[in-house]
């Protein structure tokens, strides 16, 4: 279970993608709603969620709008507190671990985030290595970025074709700039885990592909676990070992694209009809909406 | 990724690899900051600005001694601090009234000015990034209100004119600025986390009531005690005894390197609540520690000088421009430049309408006004 350095140095890939390795996340049992427990009808926004991530997998989390897909994976970054049930990372268990420490390990991408202050670019991507900066009593909180975190910074930005970009302000970026920009920010910090919200919402195609293709890349070469939410079914299935189709706070099914994307769950969670068949190239289950529309259910 | 063609990021890097696959990264990244040339803040750059605006803060204060209903040269100055710091008791009958001018009126009142200015931006700072929002301001916000309130309320019940005035006063500031934030922080925090937008509404509304509070006490006061509370409500910067200065002084120095020490934090939570905590930062703690040492400094500013507006706006506002939105440049920057503004706004205020004097936070408001319509209504982008 060792660390990723700054400069990203080796996991080890061994002995994390073997059978009896711990597991990424061990979520158990998880009841979340916002607000306070107790008021009468509360909405429970998680409802007895029960999964597992394995390292070096991509997971996909799908579902409708309002299904509880971002609270899922906010409640995986501990940016929120589960009412009951818990959550390891790593066999240790996330209320154990301190806000710091998660950081070190998990990295989180939301969905939007709307930018008030003009930090430049390359900035804002250093600033993902905060987690792991040099604390000293002398430097009085100004601790300047030595020459890991730049590098990893600079990394990250090449990586997320951001590199161009350095000195621009953040506030001056078009949507899919920033997006790229907080996903290299995710990046430069190192995580063992990187969680992603609608990644691809503000992206291009190009971009898509390339986020997808980069994923895939970090799963390789340093086992990098990721979960995903997102609206993009095919992409889900294309890229994503496995899917977790998420309906008013549960998970009501958890498997391979293949396995998961049938004509039956897709009706099910997201109650309309929709064609299925297999991708040309990977024989994957591709979906397509129907011609006809067909009206809301009930 | 996908990379446009001749960038040098056209292999895509491998984020294991080493320092020796770094290098293929470009042929840009020999220089570990290379890359970023321009694009981040590094020590030289930070040390080159700081220079600068202090060696103007030290020729801007010299500048403001010597302004006056008496000019007094410049060598002059320096012959009297230079007695006044080597020789305390001189006795030199030529400079015995310019002595008493420049070491018992002009200096003190210099100093608090550059003092309270540096506090008012320093706060500033750190509302803004807290409750990301650029019009963020102790005085907007109502914290400068509470603590006027506060001490209004002591000078109403006589606390502020006896013998306790100097230890008392202030401390019925903190007193009021920290209620002040409670009562937002009360207002605002919906469940257990504080949504931004609702702490500048709470702001508004507060302000309101402890605006109406203070006319109201201001009203019922004696006539003559009323008029010497409107003149320090409106900003004023009269000079203080030496003794109550030094411990002012000392007491919001503290304040500041407190606040220095989170310039990193300030930055992360520039980004917002989510990325924040996402980064390893425990927001509450942190924000509970920013609010009350900005709600202690802004009361111990408003006991001594009033209700002084905008300088924790304009300023940070202005050095953003400058010198960009890295805090750990931005803060001591805005200290320095907050420092100045209030300075020379105060000589403006005691030299420009000899013999009467204009209340400072009527040259600050006038300054900053027009400066929040321009905002407002000119940059409404960036304040989506």
């Amino acid at each position: 279970m060792s660390r990723v350095s700054a400069q990203g140095a080796v996991v080890d890939d061994a002995a994390s993608r073997g059978t009896n390795a711990v597991p990424a996340y061990d979520v158990r049992g998880l009841h979340f709603c916002y607000g306070r427990p107790g008021v009468q009808d509360v909405r429970w926004v998680l409802r007895d969620v029960t999964l597992q991530v394995e390292p070096g997998e991509i997971l996909g989390i799908v579902g409708p709008n309002g299904s509880g897909k971002t609270s899922l994976v906010k409640l995986l970054a501990k940016l929120a507190v589960p009412q009951t049930g818990d959550i390891t990372l790593f066999g240790r268990s996330l209320t154990g671990l301190s806000q710091e420490e998660t950081a070190q390990t998990v990295a989180f991408v939301p969905q939007e985030s709307a930018q008030m202050f003009p930090f430049t670019v390359a900035e804002t991507v250093l600033m993902g290595r905060f987690p792991h900066r040099h604390r000293s009593r002398w430097t009085l909180g100004f601790g300047w970025e030595d020459r890991d975190d730049c590098l990893a910074a600079a990394h990250a930005m090449a990586t997320m074709d951001i590199a161009h970009l350095a000195s621009r302000a953040v506030t001056d970026l078009s949507g899919g700039e920033r997006q790229r920009t907080m996903i290299a920010r995710a990046l430069a910090q190192t995580p063992r885990v990187l969680l992603l919200d609608e990644p691809t919402a503000f992206l291009d195609l190009q971009h898509q592909l390339g986020i997808c293709s980069v994923l895939r890349r970090l799963r390789e070469e340093r086992g990098l676990t990721v979960v995903i939410v997102s609206h993009d079914l095919n992409l889900a299935s294309q890229y994503c070992d496995r899917v977790a189709m998420v309906r008013e706070g549960r998970v009501c099914a958890l498997g391979t694209p293949s396995s998961v994307m049938s004509v039956e769950v897709l009706r099910e969670v997201y109650g309309c009809e929709v064609l299925i068949d297999a991708h040309p190239e990977s024989g994957l289950p591709r979906i397509t909406l129907p011609r006809q529309v067909v009206p809301f259910h009930e | 990724m996908m990379p446009s063609a001749g960038h040098p990021t056209s292999s895509p890097p491998a984020l294991t690899s080493t320092s020796p696959g770094m290098v293929q990264t470009g042929d840009r990244a020999t220089g570990y900051d290379r890359p970023f040339q321009g694009a981040i803040l590094t020590p030289s750059r930070w040390c080159a600005v700081m220079g600068v605006l202090s060696t103007l803060a030290l020729v801007l204060a010299t500048l403001c001694l010597q302004l006056g209903t008496q000019y007094i040269g410049l060598g002059d100055i320096f012959r009297l601090l230079s007695s006044a710091l080597f020789e305390p008791v001189s006795d030199n009958e030529a400079f015995r009234t310019t002595g008493v001018i420049l070491l018992q009126v002009r200096l003190p009142r210099v100093f608090l000015g550059f003092l309270v200015g540096s506090c008012l931006a320093s706060v500033g700072v750190a509302l803004q990034a807290l409750l990301r929002n650029p019009l963020a301001d102790p005085y907007v916000l109502g914290v400068s209100s509470g603590a006027a309130l506060g001490v209004a309320i002591a000078v109403l019940f006589g606390i502020g004119t006896t013998v306790l005035a100097l230890s008392l006063l202030p401390v019925c500031g903190f007193v009021g600025g920290l209620v002040a934030l409670l009562v937002i922080y009360r207002m605002a925090a919906t469940y257990d986390r504080l949504p931004v937008h609702s702490v500048l509404l709470a702001g508004v509304i507060l302000n309101a009531i402890f605006s109406a509070l203070i006319m109201f006490i201001t009203s019922i006061m004696e006539p003559n005690r009323s008029f010497g509370m409107m003149a320090w409500l409106m900003g004023s910067l009269t000079a203080p005894a030496y003794t109550v200065l030094s411990a002012l002084s000392a007491y919001l120095m503290i304040g500041l390197v407190l606040l220095f020490k989170q310039v990193r934090v300030l930055n992360i939570l520039a980004l917002g609540e989510e990325p924040a905590r996402s980064l390893g930062i425990d927001t509450e703690r942190a924000k509970r520690f920013i609010f009350l040492l900005s709600a202690l400094m802004t009361g111990a500013v408003v006991s001594f000088s009033g209700m002084i507006g905008f300088i924790g706006m304009i300023i940070p506002h202005a050095v953003r421009l400058v010198a960009g939105a890295d805090h750990r440049l931005l803060l001591p920057a805005s200290a320095l430049v907050g420092g100045m503004f209030l300075m020379v706004a105060d000589t403006i205020a005691r030299t420009a309408f000899v013999p009467s004097e204009v209340p400072v936070g009527v040259i600050t408001a006038l300054a900053g006004g027009p400066f929040f319509v321009y905002l407002l209504v000119w940059r409404k982008d960036r304040l989506a």
